[in-house]
């Protein structure tokens, strides 16, 4: 199952600049999962070791935000990577 | 013990906006400027290995993102991200979750140890890598010791909960000692796998028995390296000095000018005179500024392991500078004459090549500055 993420700036060190890329996944947890192979690191950077989403950061499915990882991803959805406002 | 005199010197820099060094050849007179590396990320702690002198390791996080670090082979050209930073152990069933907000402290193992390091986190969290800093795991000796959710209770300063100060006695690998604002100074004689506080002596003036055996508040440990047994220590209530095996702190702080105090973050050591020790007091009074007191700021020595100390101000601002210097933001470097640098929170750095005797900045308009390192 294949979905489009967008890739918030701060996170696109991880993409080599890509701002959009195809996942695979049928939960935010197995897209996650699918990034953290191509794209080592990233995922320790939104989800802690306790598996809780980070303070900044926010993802939504479409429109949906998903506050849990397993949230259901389907074939042809957008998944948004978002860094929330964290201060200056 | 002192540095050869064809020597460079460099300073690591980290603040709240990215990695700066400033490079001198051994005459430090003059400073060149390089950076930013890593610009917006927030940087506790950058640390060159006094082992592997090509290895250098950066505590990182941004606003938006979890912690992580990075790692140089070939004196911070190039950067490549830790394959697993620190985190803590997953909890268990009704345990609480602890994630690692932040990678505030980095320390080179034993000098026998090689690519042995150990760092500390925010909340409190001891963790250790055998692999030069690329893979980190948990210390369970402390971060699972049964007492630990009382000497670390998540009583978080302004900057969250820290572990710091984590010094490895030269003499003997498996003594450490650390410092946890706030929880106290803790001792392990078996390379971490058991604890146990260290801070009879200690003010606890925020808490209403000061003779607790933990709880405090030390703000900077220092261990001297040719005589380890000494250790000093600036606390949120007192500069104190420990000669062990002796288990009682003494306040030397007590014989800082009375209109000085002895509060504030830093204590920075000769590397070849344990009876010398620069601090750089803040203002403790009422609400609590921590500026420079009066807007003078000065930096102090003693000569005498505490007994007296001197004001050194010669060539800092006479009036209106209200910075303050972070706990990792003052070192010293191994010249014959030694240098000692702070960074303050106005992003400016200051230098003396003359023990403290008169002061240049030589670095302006950097970011908040939040430690600097020596490294040749």
């Amino acid at each position: 199952m294949s979905c489009t993420v967008k890739i918030a700036s701060p996170l696109r060190s991880y993409t080599n600049g890509a701002a959009s890329v195809n996942a695979k996944g049928a939960s935010v947890t197995e897209v996650l999962a699918d990034l953290e192979r191509r794209f080592t690191g990233m995922r320790f950077r939104m989800v802690d070791e306790q598996e809780q989403i980070r303070r900044h950061i926010r993802i939504f499915v479409n429109t949906r935000e998903a506050k849990q990882l397993s949230e259901h991803v389907a074939a042809g959805d957008t998944v948004h990577l978002i860094c929330a406002l964290s201060g200056g | 013990m002192h540095q050869k005199l064809s020597m460079s010197h460099t300073l690591w820099i980290a603040t709240r906006k990215g990695a700066f060094t400033l490079k001198s050849d051994a005459r430090r007179r003059k400073w060149n400027l390089s950076g930013p590396q890593f610009l917006g990320h927030v940087l506790h702690h950058i640390v060159q290995d006094p082992r592997d002198p090509k290895v250098v390791l950066m505590a990182a996080k941004t606003g938006h993102l979890g912690p992580t670090m990075f790692r140089s082979t070939d004196r911070g050209r190039k950067w490549t991200e830790v394959k697993q930073p620190p985190a803590f152990r997953k909890a268990v069933e009704g345990e609480a979750n602890r994630a690692v907000e932040a990678v505030f402290w980095l320390t080179p193992g034993h000098a026998k140890d090689k690519g042995v390091w150990y760092a500390g986190t925010s909340p409190a969290g001891l963790f250790l890598s055998a692999d030069g800093g690329d893979h980190w795991e948990p210390v369970a000796g402390f971060n699972d010791h049964p007492m630990r959710p009382q000497w670390a209770p998540g009583n978080a300063t302004p900057g969250g909960e820290l572990l710091h100060s984590i010094l490895v006695d030269p003499v003997d690998a498996k003594h450490l000692y650390l410092g946890v604002s706030i929880g106290g100074i803790f001792e392990s004689l078996d390379g971490g796998r058991n604890w146990q506080p260290l801070n009879r002596g200690i003010a606890a003036d925020f808490l209403p028995d000061a003779s607790v055996e933990f709880g405090h508040d030390p703000h900077l440990v220092v261990q001297h390296p040719l005589q380890p047994d000494r250790l000093y220590h600036q606390n949120h209530c007192g500069i104190y000095r420990l000669d062990r095996p002796v288990r009682e702190w003494q306040r030397i702080g007590k014989a800082m000018p009375k209109k000085i105090g002895d509060i504030g973050f830093p204590i920075v050591l000769h590397p070849r005179d344990p009876d010398t020790a620069w601090v750089f007091p803040m203002d403790g009074t009422s609400v609590w500024p921590r500026t420079s007191i009066d807007g003078k700021p000065a930096v102090h020595v003693t000569r005498n392991g505490g007994k007296s100390w001197q004001r050194q101000d010669k060539g800092l601002p006479k009036s209106q500078a209200w910075f303050t210097v972070y706990r990792q933001a003052m070192c010293a470097d191994t010249h014959k004459r030694t240098g000692i640098y702070f960074g303050n929170t106005q992003g400016e750095v200051w230098a003396s090549a003359n023990e403290g005797e008169s002061w240049q900045c030589i670095a302006r308009y950097l970011p908040q500055i939040f430690a600097i390192t020596h490294a040749v």
